[in-house]
C-alpha cells in the first residue's frame, strides 16, 4: 500500500493520456478514457483515505529526474488528505464526463489532456523533491491550459488561456525561486534535506512571500486572481469543476507543504500577511460574483471567496503556531483543511450543475435562463443543495467548516501581538460579510436560473441531462449533506495532519455523544449537524402532519396574483442584474465604481428603454494595467537594440567585455 | 431522572414558544393601535388569523414549483428549531449543546435563504423586489449579528447561550462597555431581521415599500399561516435572546425545583411584554426610512459590534 501502489495508478493515468491520442476520435474513446479515469481515481481515493486514516508515511526514490537528486516520492498524512480531496473531485468529474463528454464536438482536444491533468495533480501531492514538484506542477498547469484552450475558436477563450499561461508561468517562477532559496548554497533539492536545514529569518520570510505569489496565484488570492474567473469557465464544465474544486486545493497543498513543513518556524507577522490576503479575497471574490451574470464565472468568483476562507484559516494557524499556541493552531488548520475538502465537493457539484444547464439550454448567461426547476428536477435539487451548502447554511457541510473557522477566530485574544489582536476581529467581520454576501449570491444564482419563468426559448425547451451526470450530481449532493451531518469523521481523519506538523490534535470527535463537533470543550462551544438535521426534518414533518390533519387540504392552481396585474412577459421578472442592484448600489459604487445608466426613449416613441451597467475592476486598472504598460514600455525601449549599426553592436560587445573583466578583476 | 426533567423542560420550551409567539405579535399590534388612539384587534387575533388561514384552500400559481410548496414548512421548521435552542425560562435545555449562538444565527439565515427563493419562484416582479431587498438587508444584518456573537462570546468565554446566560448572571460588577454596544447593535439587528419600522413595515399596503411582505405576496391559505407563524416565532426568538443575554435574571438554572421554573416562566412572560410594548412604542415614534438608508443603519450596527469586539480584544477588562 501507500506510495508503491499510488505511483502505478498515476503512471496508468499518464499511459491513458498517451492512449487517448489514438482513441480520441473513435466513438468508444469517451467511454474508455473517462471510465478508466474513474477507476484509477477511485483507486487513488481509496488509497489516500487508507493512508490518511492509518497515519503512516511511505516513501520511495526512483532514479529519474536530476541525476544527483533522483525523484523522491512521499505520502504523509498531508499528502494523503489532499489525495482524498483531489481524487474525490477527479472521480466525480470522470463519472460526470461519461455522459457530459459525449456532447463534446472535438473530443480529441479534451480527452488526451484530462488524464494528464489528473496525473499532474496527483504527482504534485506525492513529490518529495523540488525538481519533481516543479515538473509535476508544470504538468498540471500546462494540461489545464490545454483544456482551457479546448474551445479555442472563441476569442474570449484564447484571451483567457493567454492570461492563464502568463500568470501560471509567473507563479511557477516564484515557486522556483522559493525552492532555490530553501535549497541553499549546496543545492539540496530533496525535501528531506530542506526539512533539516533551517533557513534564516530573512530567507524564510522571502520564501513566504514567493510562495504566496506562486501558490496564491494558482489558488486565486486577490490580487493574483485575475486569470481565474476567465480560465476556469472557459474549459469544458467537468474540467472547470476540476480546476475550481480541485486544482486550487493543490495550490493550497503547496502552500501548506512549503510553509508549514519546509520553511522552519513561522514568524508572527506571517499570519498577518496571510490573513489579510485571505480576508480580502473572501470579500472581493463574492462581491465580484454578485456583479457577474455568467453562471460559470459566478462560480469561479465564488471559488476566490472560498479560497479566502481557507487562507484565513491557514493565516490563523500560522499566527497561533508562531506563538506556540498549538491547540489553537490545530483547530485553525483543521478548519482550513475541512473547508478545502468541503469546497471541493460543493464547487464540483455546482460546476456539474452549470454544465448540465449548459448542455440542456446552451446558455451560460443566467439572464437567459429561468424556470429550469420544472424541466430539470434532479439537477435543480442537487444544485439547490450545493447553493445552500456554499451559502454556509446548517446543517450542510459548508457551515461546519465555517463554524470551525469562526471558533478559531474566537481563540485569538490569546495572541500577544497587537497587530494580530486588531486584525483578527476585523477579519472575522470580513468573513461574516463574505458569508452573508455568498448567501445573497446563491439566492441569485438559483433564483434567477432555476426559478421563475423561462426567459428564452432555449430555457423553455430544456431537457434533463442523462443518467451519468445525474448520478454525479446526486452523489455530490449527498456528500454535502453527509459531511454536514457528520463533520466529526472528517475532522478526526484530518487530525493526522495536525499531529504531523503541530504535534497536537483536536479531541477525538467520534467519542463525543451524538457525533457532535466539540473543538475545545463542551462548555465553550459545540455544534451537532446531525441532530440539527433530525430536528429540522422532524419539525417540518410534524408541521406538515398537523396542517394535514387540522387544516384544509385543498390546493388550487391559478394564475399568479402579482397584486392583480400579472404580466405575461417573462422579461418583467427580476433578472440577475436587477436582483444585484441594491447590493451593487451599496457595495459596488465604492469598490467597482459601478454605474447604472438608463437611456430613455424620447416621449412618444415606443422603443424600449435601455439600462447599461458599467463596472470597472480596480485590480486591472491600478495593478495590472500599469504593470503591463511598464513591461511593454521597457520592451519597446529595448526594441531599439535590434536596429543598431554593426559599429554600435561591436561597441556594445566591447563594453560588455571590459565590464566583465573589471568585475572579475575586482 | 435528570434526563427526563431536561427533556420535559425542552418540550415545554418548544410548546411555549409556539404558543406565545402569536400572542407577542398580537400584543405589539394592540399597543401600537392604542398609541394611535385606535381600539385595535384583540390580543388573540393572530391565533384567529392562523386558524382561519389554516382552514382555507391554498392557491398556488400555475408555474409554482415544489419548492414553493415546501418552503413554508421548511422555514417554519428552521425558525422553530432556532427558537427551541434559545433559553427562555430555564437554561438547562436538553439539546442546547447541539447548536450554539452562531448556529442559531445561521438557522435563521437558512430560513431567509429559502423564503427569498420562494419569492423568486413564481417569477413576478414583486417577489423579486422583496427577495433582492431582503438579500441586501441580510448581507449587512448577518455580519452585524456575528460581530455581536463575537463580543458576547469573548465576554462569556463561550458561544453556548446557556453558558453565556449563566456567566452573565454571575457577573458581579456593573455595566460593561462591550455589552452595552452589543445590546444596541442587537436591537438594531433585531429590528431589521424582523422587518419592523424603520427598516420595513409589517403592516404596509403599498407593495413598492414592502420587503418581507413582497416576498410572501403569492402565499395563501395554510402556507401563509405557517409563514406568519414563523415570522411571529422569529420576533419571539429575538425578544427571548435579548432577555436571555442582557436581562438573565429569573432564568431557572439547571436542576431547579418547580418554584424556580415558575419564577422563570413569570419573568419570561414579563420580559416579553416589556419587549413588545417597547417595540410598539418605538415603532409608533419613528418614520420608516428609505430603503437605501438601511445600509447606513445596519452599517452602524456592524461597526458597534466590531468596536465592541475590538474593545474586548484590546483590553481584557471592559
Amino acid at each position: 500500500m501507500g506510495i508503491a501502489t499510488t505511483l502505478p495508478c498515476i503512471a496508468g493515468l499518464l499511459a491513458l493520456s498517451v492512449a487517448a491520442i489514438a482513441l480520441a476520435s473513435s466513438r468508444a474513446g469517451t467511454w474508455v478514457i473517462y471510465g478508466i479515469s474513474l477507476i484509477l481515481s477511485a483507486a487513488l481515493l481509496v488509497q489516500g483515505a487508507q493512508a490518511l486514516l492509518s497515519g503512516a508515511e511511505t516513501s520511495l526514490v526512483l532514479p529519474l529526474g536530476l541525476p544527483w537528486v533522483g525523484a523522491h516520492f512521499l505520502i504523509d498524512p498531508l499528502a494523503a488528505a489532499f489525495q482524498v480531496i483531489v481524487n474525490l473531485g477527479a472521480a466525480g468529474a470522470s463519472l460526470y464526463a461519461l455522459g457530459y463528454g459525449r456532447h463534446e464536438k472535438e473530443p480529441w482536444r479534451v480527452l488526451p489532456f484530462f488524464p494528464l491533468f489528473l496525473a499532474g495533480m496527483n504527482l504534485v501531492l506525492v513529490a518529495d523533491d523540488a525538481f519533481t514538484f516543479l515538473v509535476s506542477w508544470e504538468f498540471m498547469s500546462l494540461a489545464s491550459w490545454a483544456l482551457v484552450l479546448a474551445h479555442h475558436r472563441d476569442p474570449e477563450n484564447r484571451r483567457a488561456a493567454f492570461i492563464y499561461i502568463v500568470m501560471a508561468s509567473a507563479g511557477t517562477l516564484a515557486l522556483l525561486l522559493a525552492f532555490s532559496l530553501l535549497a541553499g548554497e549546496q543545492g539540496n533539492y530533496a525535501f528531506n534535506f530542506i526539512r533539516i536545514a533551517t533557513p534564516g529569518p530573512l530567507t524564510a520570510s522571502a520564501v513566504l512571500l514567493l510562495v504566496l505569489i506562486g501558490a496564491g496565484s494558482k489558488a486565486g488570492l486577490v490580487p493574483l486572481h485575475v486569470w481565474l474567473p476567465l480560465a476556469h469557465p472557459a474549459a469544458p464544465s467537468h474540467v472547470s469543476a476540476l480546476m475550481s474544486g480541485v486544482m486550487t486545493k493543490v495550490a493550497v497543498y503547496a502552500f501548506i507543504r512549503i510553509i508549514f513543513d519546509l520553511d522552519g518556524l513561522p514568524e508572527p507577522w506571517w499570519g498577518l500577511v496571510v490573513l489579510t490576503a485571505g480576508a480580502a479575497s473572501a470579500v472581493w471574490g463574492v462581491l465580484s460574483a454578485l456583479m457577474e451574470s455568467d453562471l460559470k464565472r459566478v462560480l469561479a468568483y465564488s471559488t476566490i471567496e472560498n479560497i479566502g476562507f481557507i487562507f484565513v484559516g491557514l493565516g490563523l494557524a500560522l499566527a497561533f503556531h508562531a506563538n506556540g499556541l498549538a491547540t489553537a493552531a490545530a483547530l485553525a488548520l483543521v478548519a482550513a483543511l475541512l473547508h478545502a475538502f468541503n469546497h471541493a465537493i460543493m464547487k464540483s457539484l455546482l460546476f456539474f450543475g452549470a454544465g448540465a444547464v449548459l448542455t440542456a439550454t446552451g446558455e451560460r448567461n443566467m439572464e437567459h435562463m429561468g424556470g429550469l426547476i420544472h424541466r430539470m428536477p434532479v439537477t435543480a435539487a442537487a444544485v439547490l443543495t450545493g447553493c445552500a451548502a456554499l451559502s454556509a447554511l446548517p446543517p450542510l457541510n459548508g457551515f461546519a467548516s465555517e463554524w470551525l473557522t469562526l471558533q478559531a477566530i474566537l481563540l485569538s485574544p490569546q495572541l500577544p501581538q497587537w497587530g494580530l489582536k486588531i486584525l483578527v476581529p476585523a477579519c472575522g467581520a470580513m468573513l461574516a460579510l463574505a458569508a452573508a454576501l455568498a448567501a445573497a449570491c446563491f439566492i441569485r444564482v438559483f433564483g434567477v436560473s432555476f426559478l421563475g419563468r423561462p426567459r428564452t426559448a432555449n430555457a423553455e425547451g430544456a431537457r434533463e441531462v442523462d443518467a451519468w451526470p445525474q448520478a454525479a450530481l446526486a452523489a455530490f449532493a449527498f456528500l454535502c449533506v453527509a459531511f454536514g451531518a457528520f463533520p466529526g469523521f472528517a475532522t478526526d481523519a484530518l487530525s493526522a495532519v495536525t499531529l504531523e506538523f503541530l504535534d497536537v490534535r483536536l479531541p477525538p470527535q467520534a467519542d463525543v455523544p451524538w457525533l457532535a463537533l466539540v473543538p475545545i470543550s463542551a462548555e465553550r462551544s459545540s455544534y451537532d449537524g446531525f441532530l440539527i438535521l433530525v430536528f429540522i426534518a422532524t419539525s417540518a414533518s410534524l408541521a406538515a402532519l398537523v396542517v394535514w390533519l387540522l387544516g384544509s387540504r385543498a390546493t388550487r392552481r391559478a394564475p399568479a396574483w402579482d397584486c392583480g396585474f400579472p404580466d405575461s412577459n417573462p422579461a418583467t421578472q427580476y433578472s440577475a442584474s436587477s436582483f444585484a442592484q441594491p447590493l451593487r448600489r451599496v457595495f459596488g459604487t465604492t469598490v467597482f465604481q459601478a454605474h447604472d445608466r438608463v437611456v430613455m426613449p424620447p416621449p412618444g416613441s415606443t422603443a424600449p428603454a435601455r439600462i447599461t451597467v458599467e463596472i470597472r475592476d480596480p485590480v486591472w486598472d491600478y495593478f495590472y494595467a500599469p504593470l503591463a504598460g511598464g513591461i511593454s514600455f521597457v520592451a519597446e525601449r529595448l526594441n531599439t537594440l535590434q536596429f543598431l549599426t554593426i559599429r554600435s553592436y561591436l561597441t556594445l560587445v566591447f563594453l560588455t567585455l571590459v565590464i566583465l573583466l573589471l568585475v572579475v578583476a575586482l | 431522572m435528570t434526563l427526563l426533567r431536561d427533556l420535559a423542560v425542552q418540550s415545554v420550551q418548544m410548546a411555549l414558544v409556539l404558543l406565545l409567539a402569536p400572542l407577542l405579535t398580537g400584543l405589539v399590534r394592540k399597543v401600537k393601535a392604542r398609541l394611535l388612539r385606535r381600539v385595535g384587534p384583540p390580543l388573540i387575533q393572530p391565533y384567529r388569523d392562523f386558524r382561519r388561514l389554516l382552514g382555507k384552500e391554498s392557491i398556488v400559481a400555475t408555474n409554482g414549483s415544489w419548492l414553493f410548496c415546501a418552503v413554508p414548512y421548511l422555514v417554519f421548521a428552521l425558525t422553530w428549531v432556532a427558537a427551541a435552542l434559545v433559553p427562555t425560562f430555564a437554561t438547562g435545555l436538553l439539546f442546547s449543546w447541539s447548536g450554539d449562538l452562531i448556529a442559531i444565527v445561521a438557522l435563521l439565515g437558512s430560513g431567509r435563504f429559502f423564503l427569498a427563493l420562494a419569492g423568486m419562484d413564481i417569477g413576478t416582479s414583486f417577489g423579486g423586489i422583496g427577495s433582492s431587498r431582503e438579500a441586501m438587508i441580510a448581507s449587512l444584518a448577518e455580519p452585524a449579528m456575528i460581530m455581536i456573537v463575537f463580543s458576547l462570546a469573548l465576554v462569556a468565554g463561550s458561544t453556548q447561550l446557556s453558558a453565556m446566560a449563566v456567566y452573565l448572571l454571575s457577573l458581579q460588577e456593573g455595566l460593561r462597555v462591550t455589552l452595552a454596544m452589543a445590546l444596541f447593535a442587537l436591537i438594531m439587528v433585531a429590528i431589521a431581521e424582523n422587518g419592523r419600522i424603520p427598516v420595513d413595515n409589517p403592516a404596509t399596503h403599498l407593495e413598492l415599500t414592502m420587503v418581507h411582505e413582497a416576498m410572501v405576496l403569492e402565499y395563501s391559505g395554510r402556507h401563509l399561516a405557517l409563514i406568519e407563524l414563523a415570522a411571529s416565532l422569529k420576533l419571539l426568538l429575538y425578544a427571548s435572546l435579548i432577555g436571555c443575554v442582557f436581562v438573565p435574571w429569573g432564568l431557572a438554572p439547571p436542576n431547579s425545583d418547580l418554584r424556580g421554573y415558575a419564577i422563570g416562566l413569570l419573568s419570561y412572560v414579563g420580559k416579553l411584554a416589556v419587549c413588545g410594548i417597547a417595540l410598539a412604542a418605538f415603532e409608533t415614534s419613528i418614520a420608516k426610512m428609505r430603503v437605501f438608508r438601511v445600509p447606513a443603519f445596519l452599517g452602524a450596527a456592524l461597526m458597534l459590534g466590531l468596536l465592541g469586539t475590538l474593545l474586548r480584544f484590546v483590553s481584557g477588562s471592559f
